[in-house]
């Protein structure tokens, strides 16, 4: 028996990568369940093609799923892997590139054949030439050891090769030093009518625990210790789960039923199934026909006193945005979710982009003012869903909520809230007559109240409160159709000083220990993670850095224009060609700089980090 | 008469009823009417509200919802609750109305251009779901707010504005379609025929689900006239067919004509009025065959040998309903939602 080395690490970034098959997103997902049980940060990007099944073996075809855990509290799911798991040729070469000198690579042999090989553009393989030579690498038959394991199980050459995955999931756990108990709980469940599966996952599972523990192949195992983090109780989460739990939780918060209409559509369908589960709370789901459908029937649903919500992505918004305008002249709360992901057109479907911001902004005919709030991290989807809804209902009006491909699918720990904790929202609906015409009491559905400047909330149902509303303009207060010029003029200012007004809406904070900051670096969305690690970098490499993160873009915070001036130099890194930039630069005449890269991944700590510190050696 | 078949009011099952007996001036709104002098349409108008009465139901649980068009301003003129929307998009939003208040009665207002056009897809998923929606489909043949574009009932080779040498396109019948689209109840009847246009509507009231009735109704600016030949008196009794539930289908002014099976095609034709094959109408039959083949009677151009009456009247659960049960079930098997159990989920761990 060898006698095994623990060694300790602060952080590590484990690369899972395999054919779209190979249950690359289910063994990382459990690895990440088990990390996050043990008490390490982490924070998770899954990455795989749009195809569900591309041609086996092929560059296209690769799934990965990235994992970056950590004994203190980290922001990203890191920039390269420590370790890269490579089921196939086709996932060693796809990710080869990102991994940098020194890490240590994991390869199943099992599929390197020289027509595997071929079917990638190698002509020779990368495990017997040098191509390999700088890194530390485990070349195992994977594929081939799991299914000796599996011997005894009454399977198929195809279906005992199918657990290698999960002899990966037990070799890695047994390096970090993470328990599969809740994995072997998790395949019990989950193949809990199918026996010999459920029993050979299990078993392939324990046998990659056991080859590391026995096998002289690995040396050295690694402990990264849990993080301290304020104390309460904890459960790992993604963005698309947190933003479902948002609405419903907002939605018992305003006491209103929640009504969903939905179009299926990448990244954003996880909350329409998600959502789906839970008719007990009362939550009504409609799969409609189309995208103009989903939004129609949630605004319809409000009509009649629900918390209409619709989710989807950038090319849903551009089919729903004739009744978002519908919604801001009917003025009825709405909640449109935009998982953002790669464009113009189809894009890149299951990739991350932040390039809708202006469209939700701007894109719809006439003055259409609609407030936006956008989420900046995973378990973040949960409080500005509560906050899209508040604005929403408190103002009568539709409400963009942004989130992305990146947080929709990417994890980190989040600190259960109390739900005695959440705010209350108070839809207040209109009950009786508001006006009275020689003395006849009347209801006036646009009638506003002096501080928000919504109007009336009356549901079909109320006796005396008949009333009919639309798109054709309305008289401001009695609501009938004008066609005055000068009651347009004004019915267009109050849609924008409503939504300008909106109160609630925190000053834009500004983090900068060092008080003496020249450079402030501004963004949005799920950039929050990537420009908190890289601050924090240039600030380890002794510069001074402010750094401040916009949660509502519609309206902005009162003082950003302040915040902005306040610095020599402004930075917005973004995932598009400087839309918050245009909008910063239009509203407050600050000339920001912009830093836009559009590759369907997430910025990377160390690309950011260099250019702030470009950027603070230039002033 | 149109003899609509007894089920009860089940499409208005939940709604609060009044014993305040009302009148039509209680479903008049405040609002000057605007349509052109001499519409069709202030004769449905003129009909919704004199029957709306005879429901007895409390005024403030009825909505009517419309798109884009000329007959898609009759919310306006309801004093009721009601939305005047966007074009095409009233059955999606009468949709998630009606699917989350069981306690409404949801009426859609809609017009060829709006339905079957711009607004066709959501139409014909309203009907395949069986929403609980009653639609009335005013048909005039003509894009009249736009001021007189062919539109998609229009015959082939009309002559428009925008088809100065003739339309190019065969015409939906939105009959035949209707029943294509897995529809529970279709319904034809004419604006000036009042009675008739009253005893459809009843019986589309009544039905439970989504119920479509197409009514011919004339745009006396842009297409005057185009139902001319069901209307007027010496032409009508040759080119309409009355359909009657549990009736053979005879027509003619002494019922000379009928219609039979062609025993080789299997379509319809029309026969002597005493002919032994003459079929009998029925609307409740599950299977929808016969009448679509009614459906299909029609000359597209001419609409001679136009049928009117219920087509199709058969029940299927409707869609609120069926969600409805489905939230009830989870909640009996499930228990009550516990918002705070949801947010933990399975694997947590604590920290302190």
């Amino acid at each position: 028996m060898t006698v095994k080395h623990v060694r300790e690490l602060d952080r590590v970034v484990i690369r899972f990568a395999g054919d779209s098959g190979d249950g690359m997103q289910l063994t990382g997902d459990r690895f990440t369940a088990e990390t996050a049980s043990f008490g390490n940060d982490l924070s998770t990007l899954p990455n795989f093609p749009a195809e569900i099944r591309a041609p086996a073996g092929t560059l296209p075809g690769v799934s990965s799923f990235q994992l970056h855990f950590a004994n203190y509290d980290i922001l990203t799911p890191g920039d390269a892997p420590d370790v890269l798991v490579a089921m196939n040729p086709a996932a060693l070469k796809a990710n080869l590139p990102d991994v940098p000198k020194g890490a240590t690579i994991i390869v199943d042999t099992g599929d390197f054949t020289p027509r595997a090989l071929k079917k990638v553009g190698w002509d020779t393989n990368p495990l017997e030439d040098n191509t390999l030579s700088a890194y530390k690498v485990h070349a195992l038959d994977l594929s081939g050891i799991t299914m000796e394991a599996l011997a005894p199980f009454d399977l198929s050459r195809k279906d005992a090769s199918r657990s290698k995955n999960m002899f990966a999931l037990g070799l890695l756990s047994w390096m970090y030093g993470r328990s599969i108990e809740g994995t072997v709980a998790f395949l019990r469940e989950k193949f809990a009518t199918r026996e010999t599966i459920r029993d050979a996952n299990i078993a392939a599972l324990k046998a990659g625990w056991n080859y590391g523990e026995t096998t002289e192949e690995f040396a050295v195992s690694y402990q990264v210790k849990p993080a301290a983090m304020p104390a309460g109780t904890y459960r790992n989460i993604t963005g698309n789960l947190a933003l479902s739990y948002g609405l419903v939780a907002a939605a018992r918060q305003s006491g209103l039923p929640l009504f969903l209409g939905s179009y299926p559509i990448t990244p954003a369908s996880d909350i329409l199934h998600e959502l789906s589960k839970h008719k007990r709370f009362g939550v009504r789901t409609f799969q409609a026909e189309d995208e103009i459908a989903a939004i129609g029937a949630a605004l319809g649903a409000s009509f009649g006193g629900a918390l209409g919500v619709t989710t989807t992505s950038g090319p849903g918004v551009a089919l729903k945005g004739e009744t978002v305008g519908l919604a801001v002249s009917l003025e009825l709360p709405l909640v449109i979710v935009d998982v953002q992901r790669g464009g113009p057109s189809t894009g890149l479907p299951t990739k991350t982009e932040q390039a809708d911001l202006l469209q939700v902004i701007y894109g719809r005919n006439g003055e259409s003012p609609v407030p936006v709030v956008a989420a900046s991290s995973p378990s973040d989807c949960f409080h500005a869903a509560i906050e899209a809804v508040r604005i929403a209902v408190t103002y009568r009006t539709p409400v963009f909520l942004l989130s992305d491909g990146y947080l929709a699918n990417g994890s980190e720990p989040w600190r259960v809230p109390d739900v005695d904790s959440l705010p209350t929202i108070e839809p207040g609906f209109a009950t009786e007559p508001n006006h009275a015409t020689d003395g006849e009491a009347e209801f006036w559905p646009y009638l506003r109240d002096d501080e928000t400047l919504a109007r009336p909330w009356a549901v079909p149902g109320t006796p005396g409160l008949e009333h009919r509303i639309g798109g054709i303009e309305k008289l401001d207060g009695a609501g009938t159709i004008s066609y005055d010029p000068n009651n347009h003029d004004r019915m267009v200012r109050v849609r924008q000083a409503k939504v300008d007004g909106i109160a609630g809406i925190p000053d834009l904070e500004v983090e900068d220990p060092s008080g003496e900051a020249r450079l402030l670096v501004v963004g949005w969305g799920s950039t929050y993670g990537p420009i908190g690690a890289a601050v924090r970098r240039a600030r380890k490499a002794g510069h001074n850095v402010a750094q401040a993160h916009l949660r509502h873009l519609n309206p902005m915070p009162a003082n950003t224009g302040d915040v902005l001036r306040s610095y020599d130099r402004v930075l917005v890194p973004e995932m598009n060609l400087g839309q918050l930039a245009l909008l910063l630069r239009g509203k407050y005449l600050v000339d920001v700089v912009g830093y836009n890269r559009v590759r369907g991944l997430p910025f990377k700590a160390e690309e950011l980090a260099d250019v702030i510190m470009e950027e603070v050696g230039a002033l | 008469m149109t003899a609509p078949v007894e089920l009860g009011l089940p499409g208005l099952a939940g709604v609060p009823t009044t014993d305040v007996k009302q009148t039509k001036k209680d479903f008049t709104s405040d609002q000057e009417v605007r349509w052109c002098p001499g519409c069709g349409d202030y004769a449905v108008l003129a009909a919704v509200q004199g029957f709306l009465p005879d429901l007895g139901l409390a005024r403030e649980n009825i909505v009517f919802v419309s798109g884009i068009g000329c007959s898609s301003r009759f919310p306006y003129y309801m004093n009721t609750y009601g939305m005047h929307s966007i074009h095409g998009r009233a059955p999606a939003i009468a949709t998630g109305l009606a699917a989350s208040r069981p306690d409404l009665s949801v009426w859609v207002i809609t017009g060829d251009g709006d339905a079957l056009s711009i607004g066709g897809n959501h139409l014909i998923h309203a009907l395949r779901r069986n929403v609980n929606l009653t639609i009335l489909l005013f048909n005039n043949r003509i894009y009249g707010l736009t001021k007189g574009q062919y539109s998609p009932t229009s015959e082939q080779g009309k002559i428009t504005k925008s088809t100065p040498m003739g339309s190019l396109e065969s015409p939906f019948n939105p009959v035949s379609l209707a029943l294509g689209a897995e529809a529970t109840f279709v319904a034809r009847t004419i604006d000036s025929d009042r009675q008739h246009l009253t005893s459809v509507l009843s019986a589309a009231a009544a039905h439970r689900g989504t119920s479509l009735v197409e009514i011919y109704q004339n745009c006396n600016i842009f297409n005057d006239g185009a139902f001319e030949i069901l209307k007027n008196r010496d032409s009508r009794d040759e080119v309409l067919i009355r359909l009657q539930h549990g009736e053979p289908v005879r027509f003619g002014a002494d019922g000379q004509h009928g219609v039979r099976r062609n025993p080789s095609t299997g379509a319809l034709e029309v026969c002597a009025g005493d002919d032994p094959g003459v079929i009998v109408h029925d609307a409740t039959a599950d299977d929808p065959t016969q009448a679509f083949a009614l459906s299909r009677l029609a000359d597209p151009g001419t609409l001679a040998r136009s049928p009117i009456g219920i087509f199709r009247q058969v029940e299927r659960p409707a869609y609120g309903d069926l969600m409805a049960a489905q939230l009830d079930q989870a909640a009996a098997t499930q228990g009550e939602g516990d918002l705070q159990a949801l947010l933990r989920g399975k694997d947590t761990w604590t920290v302190g």
